[in-house]
């Protein structure tokens, strides 16, 4: 017979970390609190006990472990609970994963999080869950075996753990399911426990499958926009195709003559120049019992809007005001500025210059933006697929006055992140709507919603210049880029080259005299963080530009990088990522990767060699590919990448994240393009936004991960910022066409 | 596909109708009615009313695969196919493969962990599953033919996962 969970005698061990990054334990009585909200019925097994906000263990000694993060493919659904299984010394195939929702707590410190850190952002859920989950497993293992030690009445320190249980010295065994009830009873350790050494682990940097994919591939999987209330109505927008515009009028007679559609409601848009902490443009909503009837509805909408400030905004007025700024040179904004470049250009013996473009990028997550909101008198539930589920609380509370402690977020597994979840509009957008409807509400977006209204990676100019001297030494750096900032209406908040150029980047530290200073370019459209921000906009005319050197001065392209990376040695970082940068970690992954492409070898068959690398987020990653032209086909033969990001935890998470961020860069780079007309988007639908079919990409990515014994980093990002300036140098080995224009295709297809 | 026409530039169609009689429909293997308007796309059909939501929306004009379903054993888009069109037709959608065991396609997908967010993995595997059934050995180009759309990068495993599966299936066979 089941017995009766009883919550109310558990006590709970809180789990939470202190500003400066330090562990605390504590005990909070389970009466102070009622019963977790989060407790999925389904586990409510036999019996089960909780210990620690992340591990039940039922009695037949099945381990649930909860996973804190945003699932958004990079793995940490996975991977995050491997982390707590090792030190829990569990089996693999003992554990169960269930999603964790958002864990808002407030404490006597103000508000915090049962669970830590919980976004899914900058490639940090490794490094963060490494700090503190690993220990969260220590801890919990530490409670079971005092638990034995009590039982057996031995000292703790003779006995020792396998596979989920406790073995005392003369072979006599317990479950950590018999364990568990009394180990929760037990004062948790006042410091931190030890940890394994790493010859002890056991499933950290074993190769393990996503934990859910019997669900994924059975179709059981519930994405955000999976998911229905039990009478949530579904909505969709007509959003103002104006940057910036506002409505003017709207008739929705027809609209409401749809079967189906039960209201059709106005949505004002975000304030000009105001940081966009809400929608992003004003709309009509349509409310309807389905999609289809909400579909229907809007297209029968009759809406005008007035242009904005924007309306004469272009790609080709962008284009053109980003190179003036650059000609003009004036009023730039210093990043980084080392020893004195305008010496090095009068001393120099050679000077190498050329200008690289970077179009705006639309996330195109495959899983459109969708939420489900129920909001109540006194309290709010959200489901969808998130990565930033704070933000979407607070934007909650802002939205209705409610408590934050009343708004409880459920995240799922996404369809795809890449930095757009980062901003939660579309939660915005949903609980305006529910407020309207005084019903649960479904958001839907449709993949023109997505493309039309995205928060895009910046545009810009890059424009680059070395000196040298009479032995080919790059004696001076100038990196100066034009482009629409990324901190867009928060400059207040983050100065305006962030998300374009980083100070410390390649080649900083490595060359005397270095120049880098930005110019911002105005415009309207919104932007955001895409995957690898930052790094993908500038390593692409960083390496590209290394090449162009290489080729001028007649050097070989690997050996110029190994000369300016000199002595492994570390050198400061202050970016996302640092304190240190390693010149040693990515000469070794820039040797392997030439090593393993065959570089240096003569190629007679029209093939081209192209390589690149590049720090990033505290990996270090080098792509190489082998490419040729046959008519208007570009093939690419070979793809190989060569990453070190520390201790792996999950090599086949790793390689699939390589594997994954060398594709994803190159469809970006071959034909992917947002442009602007008029003050409005140009793109639609997947035939004018072209992501990459499988006929297009290489057959395989050969990925080589580094030994290597190094704090982990993360490896959702580093995959992808040097893979398409290694495939733009390959494309110039087999054409001597060199594309300094995103995106790829279009421009060689031009030039050939 | 939505545009936002400013000002509009016709009048808008009429509002859809309800069907004569309710359209008949089997789906995995079980008979529905649909009596809804009969220009409603499969797709959602599927994910608003039976809530078999394993079939995605991606883009609702038939470019990215995410919504492949099998009409009488042919690969279709979901998203393109009017209730009109679908009926008397027999459906499998990605929940109807499994039998008492996972299609041999699923259980390659899990061996090779081919998934990453996992969104478009339901079209890539009925696609998949149709390719098999037209070629037990399929090449290269038949593999790259499909064209189902993945923005995480997962086709070096997809290719994996078919070959492995087609090993699968032919040693089951024997």
């Amino acid at each position: 017979m089941s017995t009766p969970v009883n919550l109310g005698r558990r006590r709970f061990l809180a789990v939470s970390l202190t500003a400066s990054g330090a562990l605390l334990l504590g005990l909070r009585a389970a009466h102070a609190e009622p019963p977790p909200p989060d407790l999925p019925l389904a586990l409510i097994g036999d019996d089960l006990t909780e210990l620690g906000p992340f591990l039940r263990i039922e009695r037949d000694n099945r381990i649930v472990i909860g996973a804190r993060g945003c699932e958004i493919g990079q793995g940490v659904f996975t991977s995050l609970p491997m982390l707590i299984a090792e030190e829990l010394d569990v089996d693999w195939s003992q554990v169960q994963v269930v999603q964790l929702p958002y864990g808002y707590i407030e404490t006597d410190k103000g508000p915090s999080n049962r669970y830590g850190a919980q976004d899914a952002g900058g490639s940090t859920s490794i490094t963060d869950g490494w700090k503190d989950l690993r220990q969260a497993g220590a801890t919990a293992r530490w409670l079971l075996l005092q638990a034995a030690a009590q039982e057996w009445d031995l000292p703790a320190g003779q006995l020792r753990t396998a596979a989920g249980t406790v073995i005392a010295p003369d072979g006599r065994t317990l479950t950590y399911g018999a364990l568990a009830a009394s180990a929760a009873a037990i004062a948790p350790p006042a410091q931190p426990v030890a940890l394994k050494a790493p010859e002890q682990y056991r499933i950290i940097g074993q190769p393990t499958r996503t934990a859910d994919a019997r669900e994924i591939v059975t179709g059981r999987s519930r994405f955000g926009i999976d998911t229905y209330g039990a009478d949530a109505l579904v909505a969709v927008i007509a959003r103002c195709p104006y940057l910036d515009g506002t409505l003017d009028t709207f008739d929705d007679s027809e609209a409401r003559k749809v079967a189906g559609v039960i209201d059709v409601v106005a949505i004002p848009g975000p304030a000009p120049n105001t940081p966009f902490s809400g929608v992003l443009a004003a709309g009509v909503a349509v409310i309807a019992q389905h999609t289809w009837a909400a579909l229907q509805g809007r297209e029968r909408l009759k809406v005008t809007w007035k242009q904005g400030p924007w309306a004469k905004e272009s790609s080709t007025a962008l284009a053109a005001a980003a190179h003036a700024a650059l000609d003009k040179n004036e009023d730039g904004v210093a990043v980084r500025n080392d020893g004195d470049f305008a010496l090095a250009r009068k001393q120099a013996r050679q000077l190498v210059e050329a200008r690289y473009e970077m179009p705006f990028l639309a996330h195109a997550t495959m899983e459109p933006p969708a939420a489900l909101i129920e909001l109540k008198q006194d309290s709010a539930l959200l489901t969808a697929s998130l990565q930033d589920p704070d933000g979407a609380s607070r934007l909650i509370a802002d939205l209705t006055g409610l408590p934050r402690r009343a708004i409880e977020v459920r995240m799922t597994r996404a369809g795809g992140g890449f930095g757009r979840r980062l901003k939660n509009d579309y939660v915005a957008e949903a609980v305006l709507v529910a407020k309207a409807a005084g019903k649960p509400v479904k958001l839907m977006w449709t993949r023109d919603d997505d493309l039309q209204h995205d928060f895009y990676r910046p545009f810009g100019v890059h424009a680059l210049a070395a000196t040298l001297d009479r032995k080919k030494r790059i004696t001076g750096w100038s990196h100066h880029c034009a482009a629409t900032p990324l901190a867009y209406r928060q400059a207040k908040e983050r100065p305006p080259y962030a998300g374009c150029l980083e100070p410390d980047d390649f080649p900083a530290g490595l060359v005397a005299n270095l120049d880098k200073t930005f110019f911002s370019v105005t415009s309207g459209m919104p932007r955001g963080a895409w995957r690898a921000p930052v790094h993908t906009f500038h390593a692409f005319a960083v390496q590209s530009f290394i090449d162009e050197v290489a080729v001028a001065t007649k050097q070989d392209a690997v050996k110029l990088r190994l000369d300016l990376l000199g002595e492994p040695r570390q050198i400061p970082f202050r970016g996302h990522g640092g304190p240190v940068f390693d010149t040693g970690r990515l000469a070794n992954v820039l040797r392997q990767c030439a090593d393993r492409i065959g570089w240096g070898v003569r190629r007679t068959d029209g093939h081209g060699l192209g390589i690149a690398c590049h720090f990033t987020f505290g990996g270090y990653a080098a792509h190489a590919f082998e490419v040729s032209v046959e008519g208007n086909a570009l093939r690419i033969h070979r793809a190989v990448c060569v990453v070190d990001v520390g201790r792996v935890v999950n090599p086949l998470g790793v390689e699939a994240q390589m594997m994954g961020g060398t594709l994803d860069a190159v469809s970006a780079a071959l034909n992917l393009a947002i442009t602007v007309k008029d003050g409005q988007l140009q793109q639609h639908n997947f035939p004018d936004y072209p992501l990459m079919k499988m006929a297009q990409a290489p057959h395989s990515v050969e990925v080589v991960i580094v030994e290597s014994g190094a704090e982990p980093s993360g490896a959702g990002e580093i995959g992808v910022p040097s893979a398409a300036p290694a495939l733009a140098n390959a494309v110039y080995a087999a054409t001597t066409v060199r594309v300094r224009k995103l995106p790829l295709m279009p421009e060689l297809l031009r030039m050939l | 596909m939505t545009r936002h026409a400013d000002p509009p530039a016709e009048s808008p169609a009429p509002a859809p109708r309800r069907p004569l009689e309710p359209l008949p429909i089997t789906i995995n293997g079980k008979p529905y009615f649909h009596d809804g308007d009969p220009a409603m796309p499969l797709l959602w059909f599927l994910r608003d009313m039976l809530r078999l939501t394993g079939t995605k929306y991606g883009c609702g004009i038939g470019a990215c695969g995410a919504c492949t379903v099998l009409v009488d054993g042919k690969v279709a888009r979901a998203c393109m196919l009017p209730m009109s069109a679908a009926a008397h037709h027999t459906i499998t959608t990605i929940e109807g493969l499994e039998g008492d065991a996972l299609h041999p396609v699923q259980q390659a997908w899990i061996e090779e962990d081919v998934a990453q967010c996992g969104y478009c993995q339901a079209g890539q595997i009925m696609a998949a599953v149709e390719l098999l059934q037209r070629k037990p050995k399929p090449g290269d180009d038949d593999v790259a033919a499909i064209g189902n759309l993945c923005r995480c990068g997962t086709y070096p495993r997809i290719r994996r996962a078919i070959a492995r599966a087609s090993e699968l299936m032919r040693s089951g066979k024997k």
